[in-house]
């Protein structure tokens, strides 16, 4: 069971950004998004996310099996790595932060506050942060901003492993990753001006 | 939930969390208020229990905008919006770590501050149990304020002039019951409303503040 998403029309400030969005993400898949800058990318994430309502279509297998990376990663800077790592395994139901910490080479900085990392480490630690989920669909926004090229492999190989043990991961990048996966590419997807499917709020104007 | 408690609960106690801000606020008011009036015993005995309770809900106010301010900014509330735990749960647990480091730190401070402002010996137990009573309703309202003004740039004026009337119940039968309290009269009748109107908004709140952020994360 994956996620299906058919026909998904997507608003931004009660604008219509997209249309006719459909895909398949089966678990071991992952999914790559492309497009041009305000090409609605953010907004897609976010309505799968669920963090605001599509205009019109339907989702089906999302419902609390997401993972959410946004642009800004959630840290405290007055928290350590590991604690700001755990107050997150801890929400999501989880206890080991180790493999996390691991898997993005974090421990020699496990006890630093986070506020006093590198942009790069502290993109690092977001990241790090989907492992705590324990959630199978990884939605990652633009999530090799700031890493250098070591960090970007460290990151393929987690998605590699994450697709491997059955999850599945949808990335929105301009970079290539180095992953199998396919691309959908939602330039063509932009809606028409005039297409403002169930947003009017003429009625109320 | 208990780790969103402990989270909240750490950062105000470390550098730049904001603990001990309100306390301090609400010990200057009161300081202030002699100097203001004048050294009339009399008047000032007459006039602490309001004095008290206004300095308590000035200094509760004083520290709301940081409540979810911070979390908007470093991208937490996204997050946590995504995450198992429910929204309206986030938000009375942030309510509540907000009463642990402002609320009960005023109605611990408040019976030393009575001295200053000569509050009659009878007044001292009524005022602290008026503020225990009336100080989580001004959090849980004051929750809801900062859900309707997360996002928007200088949203704490705003937030102000939002909350400030919700806490006018509050502070009515809050200084009603200090004052009857001080004077050796029954306190029971303000009391009682003011424990009904901060259970009322212990139960109703928690729904429209998260109806609120629900609205302000799209």
């Amino acid at each position: 069971m994956g996620l299906e998403v058919r026909d998904l029309c997507v608003e931004r400030g009660g604008v219509p950004v997209l249309m006719g969005v459909s895909f398949d993400l089966p678990p071991g898949k992952a999914l790559i998004l492309r497009g041009p800058n305000g090409a609605g990318k953010t907004t897609l994430l976010r309505t799968l996310a669920g963090l605001q309502p599509a205009l019109s279509g339907a989702v089906t297998g999302g419902e609390d099996l997401i993972a959410y990376a946004s642009h800004s990663d959630g840290l405290k800077a007055m928290l350590t790595v590991s604690e700001n790592l755990a107050f997150w395994a801890d929400v999501f139901g989880q206890r080991d932060v180790t493999t996390a910490l691991h898997a993005f080479s974090l421990e020699p900085l496990r006890d630093r506050l986070a506020g006093t990392l590198s942009a790069g480490q502290k993109r690092r630690l977001g990241l790090a942060r989907m492992l705590v989920t324990g959630r199978p669909v990884w939605m990652l926004d633009e999530p090799t901003v700031s890493l250098d090229k070591d960090a970007v492999r460290q990151f393929a190989t987690v998605v590699a492993g994450h697709l491997a043990s059955g999850g599945s991961a949808l990335i929105a990048t301009h970079i290539d990753l180095g992953l199998e996966a396919e691309v959908l590419d939602i330039s063509p997807l932009r809606a028409q001006p005039d297409a403002r499917a169930g947003a009017s709020d003429e009625a109320f104007l | 939930m208990k780790a969103l408690l402990i989270r909240d609960l750490t950062l105000a106690f470390r550098a730049g969390g904001g603990f001990g801000l309100g306390l301090a606020f609400f010990l200057i008011v009161t300081v202030l208020v002699p100097f203001g009036v004048g050294p009339h015993s009399a008047l000032l005995s007459q006039i602490a229990p309001g004095i008290l309770w206004l300095g308590a809900l000035l200094a509760c106010l004083l520290s709301l905008d940081r409540l979810l301010a911070l979390d908007w900014e470093d991208g937490t509330l996204d997050l946590l919006a995504t995450s198992p735990l429910p929204l309206e749960a986030a938000l009375s647990v942030k309510a509540l770590a907000h009463w642990l480091t402002t609320g009960l730190p005023l109605v611990l401070a408040a019976p030393v501050l009575g001295i200053l402002l000569a509050l009659p010996a009878p007044g001292f137990f009524w005022l602290v149990v008026s503020l225990a009573l009336g100080t989580p309703a001004l959090s849980v309202i004051g929750t809801f304020g900062a859900a309707l003004t997360v996002g928007v740039k200088r949203g704490g004026l705003l937030m102000s002039l939002l909350v400030l009337p919700l806490y006018v119940p509050t502070l009515i039968f809050g200084a009603e019951a200090a004052r009857r309290g001080a004077t050796g009269m029954d306190p029971a009748t303000p009391l009682l409303m003011l424990a009904g109107i901060t259970a009322g908004t212990i139960a109703i709140m928690p729904f429209a503040s998260a109806a609120a952020l629900r609205v302000n994360l799209r």
